[in-house]
């Protein structure tokens, strides 16, 4: 530490501390996108159960709709990055869970939500009415 | 002050868990949701059929709950964004006010619709 030219450096040279600081922004940046994505899905939940729900009406406002599938494929996105950083600080508070395997089973959770995540947005708005 | 239980019955310490337990619940929820609509990929009448099962009181219940937890992990949420990201620490029981009061507006709207 001392022979490096300024404390700056030696701080930002660490690539343990650039990750942490990448998976913080992430997690906030992220919940920024979900927020603002919950908050239509809430009012659009709310709005859609009077009378209980129905495939047809499911299918009738998603199926086909660009609009939906940006708006719930960028959610998914989010939400994909959000819940397994979280699930991340979760284990590793709580269970002392640290190092690699933490990381690959992070990794794992964010990519199973965000395949299946994905492919239930193509199921409700590109596969359509049967 | 880890094991001081007035820390504990603190009302930020009250916001951080239950923003940690419904973010926890929500994630275990999410896979079983996508599976849900999934269902549509069989058909509309196999997703009819999936939702006809929900009709269950002890199910809209759950979905009632899950509600809650969703308006509850946003709002508090959007206040640990705030204290983290703006100037507002003052505001800080303000907020835990607003978020529990949005969280509760949200279940109690979603509920009144449901049945």
């Amino acid at each position: 530490m001392t022979t490096s030219a300024s404390p700056r450096h030696a701080v930002t040279a660490s690539p343990n501390l650039r990750l942490q600081v990448l998976l913080w922004a992430a997690h906030r940046i992220s919940a920024v996108v979900l927020a603002i994505c919950v908050f239509v899905h809430l009012a659009v939940i709310i709005y859609a159960v009077r009378g209980g729900l129905t495939a047809a009406e499911i299918l009738g406002r998603t199926s086909g709709s660009i609009a939906w599938a940006v708006f719930y494929g960028l959610f998914v996105a989010a939400a994909a990055i959000h819940a397994p950083l979280g699930m991340r600080t979760v284990l590793s508070e709580h269970f002392n869970w640290r190092g690699r395997s933490l990381g690959i089973v992070t990794v794992l959770i964010g990519i199973g939500l965000a395949f299946f995540g994905w492919r239930a947005v193509y199921a409700v708005v590109g596969a359509g009415p049967a | 002050m880890r094991n001081d239980f007035r820390a504990r019955g603190h009302s930020s310490y009250l916001a951080f868990m239950v923003q940690r337990v419904s973010g926890v619940a929500l994630t275990l929820f999410l896979p079983l949701h996508f599976w849900a609509l999934a269902q549509a990929l069989e058909g509309e009448a196999r997703l009819d059929q999936f939702l006809r099962w929900t009709e269950q009181p002890l199910v809209k219940i759950g979905e009632v709950i899950l509600v809650l937890l969703l308006a509850a992990h946003m709002a508090a949420g959007l206040r640990l964004l705030a204290l983290e990201l703006l100037p507002l620490q003052d505001w800080h029981k303000g907020m835990l006010a607003a978020a529990t009061a949005f969280s509760f507006a949200a279940g109690l709207a979603f509920l009144l619709n449901l049945i």
